[in-house]
């Protein structure tokens, strides 16, 4: 049994709203007393899923479950998919659209971040189905 | 050096406060592609920059920077200003460039 368990929708059309639950989680974590590191690796691989999910998902769904040990993250769509995960998982690769270039991101660096700042990640998607993304932060 | 601390040495103008003096700098990071700067900028680092939209706040808060730093005299919109205060981040605003700018406050960490 999980000692805390987090469940957010986020929303694919507002990109102004990209990081809510990002922060939202990084709150309660604060609350929990973790460790700032261990904080800081589980924000910024969730914010970069979220912002993935608001690109090209047009939303999704995160659940977190903080155990003694670890923190779980899984990052749930039905979005487009990933046609080739070895790629999408290259730095610089990206299919952002010019809008969201404009806005600072779709550098190619979302799926690079999340693998670097988790300590075990997931990929599991089908064109045309959609994504999971499963990430874990050790405590 | 606080963020607080430089805006006043320096003419900065201070956006929001959030914890600007309180919080001490204790790098630097200049970059204006968001996804590089959630990678690569370092907790209590000072993020210098001059894409003023309200991404640039939620990286600066899931980063932990110190202080944001918009450079070139670029204000950020009303929404960006709000997120800002509501998320207590040090946000700063410069007239002169990314450059100039940080080089003032690199001075100051070398003392």
């Amino acid at each position: 049994m999980s000692m805390l368990n987090l469940t957010y929708e986020v929303d694919g059309d507002d990109f102004t709203r990209a990081g809510e639950a990002s922060s939202a989680v990084k709150k309660r974590l604060r609350s929990l007393g973790i460790s700032p590191e261990a904080i800081r690796k589980v924000a910024i691989a969730l914010y970069e899923g979220e912002i993935n999910m608001v690109i090209h998902a047009n939303g999704g769904r995160i659940d977190v479950s903080v155990d003694p040990d670890k923190i779980t993250m899984t990052l749930k769509d039905t979005g487009k998919g990933i046609a080739d995960i070895e790629k999408a998982m290259q730095e610089g690769y990206s299919t952002a659209p010019d809008e969201v270039r404009n806005l600072g991101f779709g550098a190619g660096m979302g799926l690079p971040n999340m693998k670097k700042y988790s300590d075990h990640m997931e990929i599991d998607s089908t064109v045309g189905v959609g994504t999971t993304v499963y990430m874990e932060v050790y405590l | 050096m606080t963020p607080v601390e430089f805006a006043n040495k320096y003419d900065l103008e201070i956006l929001s406060v959030g914890e600007g003096e309180t919080r001490e700098i204790r790098g630097i990071y200049c970059c204006d592609l968001l996804s590089l700067v959630m990678g690569r900028a370092k907790e209590d680092d000072a993020f210098f920059t001059v894409m003023a939209n309200v991404n640039t706040i939620a990286v600066g808060v899931l980063a932990d920077v110190a202080c944001v730093v918009l450079c070139e005299g670029i204000r950020p919109d009303e929404l960006t200003l709000q997120r800002a205060k509501e998320q207590d981040v040090t946000l700063l605003l410069s007239q002169k460039d990314s450059f100039r700018t940080a080089l003032d406050l690199w001075k100051e960490l070398q003392r």
